[in-house]
């Protein structure tokens, strides 16, 4: 067998990113549509924002480690989608460009109580033309909102999928990335790359 | 009696509940891949399997190798071998200058194939 086969038989990979406030249901929703594997990554702390270059001498070099969800969805011997759940909390922030490269798109997993939590999301995404859509996980009790005013609180474009889910349910989440998918597809068919209608949220 | 160590078992069954080593000991402190950058969803595979220095390679870089006989994803493999992204991009591209391995690069941003989109749309659906 010469190695050109090997190539030729390499699966195509594609990567959708779940992102969203800590607590929201990230790994719920990964959980939901498979199996979810360990997958960590160890990163020095020297991104820009730490203000201090700590790569002068090993003694000063601090690395963090970061669990991250991770889950593959074999939809044939061809095509492979891969989830990645980005942790949320602001300190791992230097991990989403290297996550993001290529994405499909992402889902911005939401919870109408705490909106705020996944601003920083939304404006990533919009910055970097990312297709994205914003699921609202439904928790038992939540208090209904009507997707204008989800839209407007959350400065959404007209065009943005806003889709309601249940994380725990695995037809529920694989809606939200069946939307994603076609919102990827019109995007790519208009060839209009989207952009964020004002600054940032903050 | 001693036994015989399959050399396709998982490092991870002979490893323990914690590494003995920190991470980064395996690549001597490199926090830096050389070449180009590894996405998570690049896929790796073997040119070939028998290693002419098998001494200058870790017992990590041979269990990656036997890994990547079939195209392996280096999320998959950091999964696999329990061992931090970061990690497993300097032992791959160290088995790439040996000229070991090949990595195929995922397609460019932005994603834009209409039937590969809808080939995910399909799948996803089916699920």
């Amino acid at each position: 067998m010469g190695y050109d086969d090997f190539e030729d038989s390499a699966p195509v990979a594609v990567k959708i990113l779940i992102a969203g406030g800590f607590g929201v249901g990230k790994t719920t929703l990964v959980g939901a549509l498979t199996e979810i594997l360990p997958l960590r990554t160890e990163e020095e702390l020297s991104g820009p924002g730490t203000g201090i270059d700590l790569t002068t001498g090993v003694e000063t070099k601090r690395t963090t480690t970061v669990a991250m969800d991770f889950g593959r969805i074999t939809i044939s011997a061809g095509l492979v989608v891969y989830l990645f759940g980005m942790p949320g909390q602001e300190r791992f922030w230097f991990m989403w460009d290297d996550l993001s490269h290529g994405a499909l798109g992402a889902v911005v997993l939401a919870d109408v109580r705490r909106l705020a939590d996944c601003f920083q999301s939304i404006d990533y995404f919009e910055r970097r033309n990312t297709p994205f859509v914003v699921a609202l996980n439904c928790f038992a009790g939540s208090r209904w909102h009507d997707d204008a005013e989800v839209r407007r609180a959350l400065d959404l474009d007209p065009h943005r999928p806003i889709v309601r889910c249940d994380a725990r349910e695995r037809e529920s989440s694989r809606d939200v990335l069946v939307t994603l998918v076609d919102h990827t597809i019109a995007a790519a068919e208009s060839g209009a790359r989207i952009k964020s209608p004002s600054g940032s949220r903050f | 009696m001693t036994q015989a160590v399959d050399p396709s078992d998982d490092l991870r069954t002979h490893r323990g509940p914690s590494p003995v080593v920190r991470p980064y000991a395996l690549v001597r402190g490199r926090t830096k891949p050389t070449g180009d950058s590894l996405d998570v969803i690049s896929m790796a595979y073997a040119l070939r399997m028998s290693v002419p220095d098998p001494a200058d390679l870790e017992p990590e870089h041979l269990a990656l190798l036997r890994r990547c006989a079939v195209p392996m994803s280096v999320a998959d493999l950091a999964s696999t071998l329990d061992l931090p992204l970061g990690v497993i991009r300097i032992l791959l591209a160290d088995l790439r200058d040996r000229k070991l391995i090949r990595i195929h690069r995922p397609r460019a941003e932005p994603l834009t194939d209409i039937r590969l989109l809808r080939e995910v749309a399909d799948g996803l659906r089916r699920l």
